[in-house]
């Protein structure tokens, strides 16, 4: 006997507050699959500080989308028993961690756009969601800090670290595009102040990107062709083989507490 | 091959307005930005502090051991520097 | 807090190692003074700490590798965040470690790359395999039980640098035991199939669990001039009584039974346990353990995959260094 999925009644507060949540929930199981093998002490506390970071703020949206779906749902249903259609997160944080510059790179990519989009979120209409984004900006800020100079120190290193780079940013370029789509289902919660519009925080990220990519000598792909599905739940085949180490236990035993 | 070493660090931290940098340990980081940020992950997941100074170790001049003598017993006997050293009658107080 | 450079002078002052100077540091031990890093001391006192306190942080270090295998896994949130929490402590303790064998003279890359080459030991326990989830419950009650037993007399060890290390990783492993603990006791009153798995790793973990301590007393090499040193306070007999004798209650508390059918509690209150198998601790530290391989891999996997990073970090604050200096020039 395995357990079976939960349904999740996805009216447009829940399904916005839920793609935020997986996006930190798979992004901070990825960080956490460095934990001990990171090439050095120093960089292993960091991944796993910010491998914490998005797993409490992954917490937090979790139980928010459960109170105000009101269910009987909870943030471990809904990290341990929705299966990979019902997931909503981006593809690029499902993207697996490759090497340290695969890893930076994403990490960069996203927490320049998690910044932009937390900053912004802090004058939403929604008290939860602005007290949430007050508290998640300060995390993604010190990310993109802390992988920016990275990316630089990547870039402009040796060589290899150069190539290594420029390869992240090639592999994982089309998966940035998605970060700035929004569905019909948003536009009501933008409508209302709840939500924003992520179509505004394009110009600022590229901005910031480009600067940081620059001075690393390295460049950005001109490909323009974008991926996309993770919000709607068409994922990449990595997401299954992620969500079958995360929810192994409470799939292989139904109902236990732990 | 050996590993290549990476520069140490000494890490400060003032842990609340009002009180000096103490030191906590040392790091290794290629340069000061990393050593900087290694520092506020190593050394402040607990709310440790509030304010990190990182010093290259070798930018560091310590004081001979085997001159401790020289150094530090002279002052001993300075007890005239301490405010215990000088009688105030009990009728003025505080002082 | 200080550098290998400021310490290189000791190589010139080991000629001049005589018996006056050594008395004298050993009147400074007796006296309970702290020995700090550029104090004279002798090549012995020198080398068994360097030697403890690197066996020391390469421990942390590999122990991450059991319990790090559940992160991924954790059957909630909330323990997943504990754990990667855990883990990542053992890794701060390995790096402060590592800082303060370095204090000594040898850099924490010759340490690191002794370990790697198979060189130098770590703690035999981080030898087994962690193969449910009650396995990190077990851990945290057990093994974190009994090294933070190990590392509370090591608070006041006579070399300053590790006296205050130890401090800083005793005031962060206080949540450790207590995790796994928490970990156990929802076990134990769980279902019988979670039940049946705390006892398991009960089972599995309690021997190697008592050899974590060392070899009995009469067998120990180092013991005595260690002792004396002040490097270590109890024997390893004394503290394995300790820890066994705050166990078997907490056992007794979440109903388990520990796998000792021999087990007897003397007049003194003391908890008689059998004998230990000796030789399966041998087999261990020889590198037979069932996970020793994996281990050493994983560790040098890590280092491998991460060289180039090392490097490149290396090269740009060259790189930066040689830009400001043509600008200074210029
Ligand atoms: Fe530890
Ligand atoms: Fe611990
Ligand atoms: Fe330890």
């Amino acid at each position: 006997m395995t357990a079976a999925n939960i349904t999740v009644s996805e009216t447009p507060l829940v399904l916005y507050t839920l793609r935020r949540a997986d996006d930190a929930l798979i992004l901070g199981h990825r960080l956490s699959e460095w934990c001990g093998h990171a090439p050095m002490l120093e960089e292993d506390m960091a991944l796993a500080n910010m491998g914490l970071d998005l797993l409490g703020q992954a917490r937090e949206l979790y139980s928010y989308a459960a109170r105000v779906e009101g269910r009987g749902n909870d943030e471990d249903k809904f990290a341990y028993l929705r299966d990979v259609r019902q997931y909503r997160n981006l593809l690029l944080l499902e993207q697996p961690n490759g090497d340290f510059a695969r890893t930076m790179v994403r990490q960069f990519f996203y927490a320049t756009f998690a910044d932009l989009f937390w900053r912004a979120m802090m004058h939403s209409s929604d008290p939860t969601l602005a007290a949430i984004a007050a508290k998640s900006e300060k995390e993604s800020a010190y990310h993109v800090r802390h992988s920016s100079e990275w990316i630089v120190r990547l870039g402009d290193g040796t060589e290899e670290s150069h190539r290594r780079a420029q390869e992240a940013i090639d592999e994982l370029w089309a998966f940035t595009g998605e970060m700035f789509e929004t569905c019909d289902s948003e536009r009501g919660l933008i409508d209302a102040g709840i939500a924003i519009d992520p179509a505004t925080l394009r110009a600022p990220w590229l901005k910031t990107v480009s600067d940081v990519v620059r001075e690393a000598t390295l460049a950005l792909p001109s490909n323009d062709w974008m991926q996309q599905g993770g919000r709607s739940g068409r994922h990449s085949e990595h997401l299954g083989h992620l969500l079958s180490e995360l929810q192994s236990m409470p799939r292989t035993f139904p109902g236990a507490t732990w | 091959m050996a590993t290549p070493n990476i520069p140490l660090w000494e890490v400060f931290i003032r842990s609340r307005n009002g009180l000096a940098h103490k030191h906590v340990g040392s790091l290794h980081a290629t340069d000061a930005t990393l050593a900087l940020q290694a520092a506020r992950d190593i050394y402040t997941r607990r709310g440790e502090g509030i304010s990190i100074w990182v010093v290259p170790s070798n930018a560091i001049t310590a004081s001979d051991p085997s001159e401790k003598g020289m150094m530090f017993e002279p002052a001993e006997s300075k007890i005239y520097r301490h405010p215990t050293f000088y009688d105030v009658p009990d009728e003025v107080g505080h002082m | 807090m200080y550098t290998q450079a400021l310490n290189s002078s000791d190589g010139d002052e080991r000629h001049v190692e005589d018996a006056e100077r050594a008395a004298q540091f050993q009147a400074r031990i007796d006296a309970d003074e702290r020995i700090e890093p550029n104090d004279w001391m002798p090549a012995a006192y020198r080398k068994t700490l360097t030697r403890q306190i690197s066996q020391h942080a390469h421990s942390e270090i590999v122990g991450m590798l059991p319990e790090g295998n559940w992160i991924t896994r954790a059957p909630s949130l909330r323990r997943k965040a504990a754990l990667l929490a855990k883990v990542q402590d053992e890794c701060g303790h390995g790096l402060y470690l590592y800082a303060a064998a370095e204090t000594l003279g040898t850099s924490r890359e010759e340490l690191v790359d002794l370990m790697l080459a198979g060189k130098a030991k770590y703690s035999s326990i981080f030898n087994y395999p962690t193969l449910t989830w009650a396995d990190i419950g077990t851990i945290g009650w057990l093994v974190d039980g009994a090294a933070i037993m190990n590392q509370i007399p090591l608070c006041r060890c006579s070399y300053g640098p590790y006296a205050r290390a130890m401090i800083r990783v005793c005031k962060e492993e206080s949540f450790h035991q207590r995790q796994g603990f928490e970990i156990m006791v929802t076990l134990c009153r769980g279902t019988e199939e979670q039940k049946a798995m705390a006892q398991d790793a009960l089972n599995r973990w309690w021997w190697p669990v008592l050899m974590m301590f060392g070899p009995p007393d009469q067998a120990s090499q180092h013991s005595d001039t260690s002792t004396k040193w002040k490097i270590k306070r109890f024997s390893n007999d004394e503290l394995r009584q300790k820890f066994v004798d705050a166990t078997v209650p907490q056992a007794q508390f979440l109903g388990l039974s520990i796998p000792d059918p021999g087990m007897k509690q003397n007049e003194a209150g003391n908890w008689e346990y059998s004998a230990i198998d000796w030789d399966e601790f041998k087999q261990v530290l020889a590198g037979n353990g069932p996970c020793n391989r994996d281990r050493l891999a994983a560790r040098r996997k890590a280092h491998d995959d991460g060289a180039w990073v090392r490097d490149a970090a290396l090269a740009y604050a060259e790189k930066r260094r040689q830009r400001a200096t043509l600008q200074a020039a210029e």
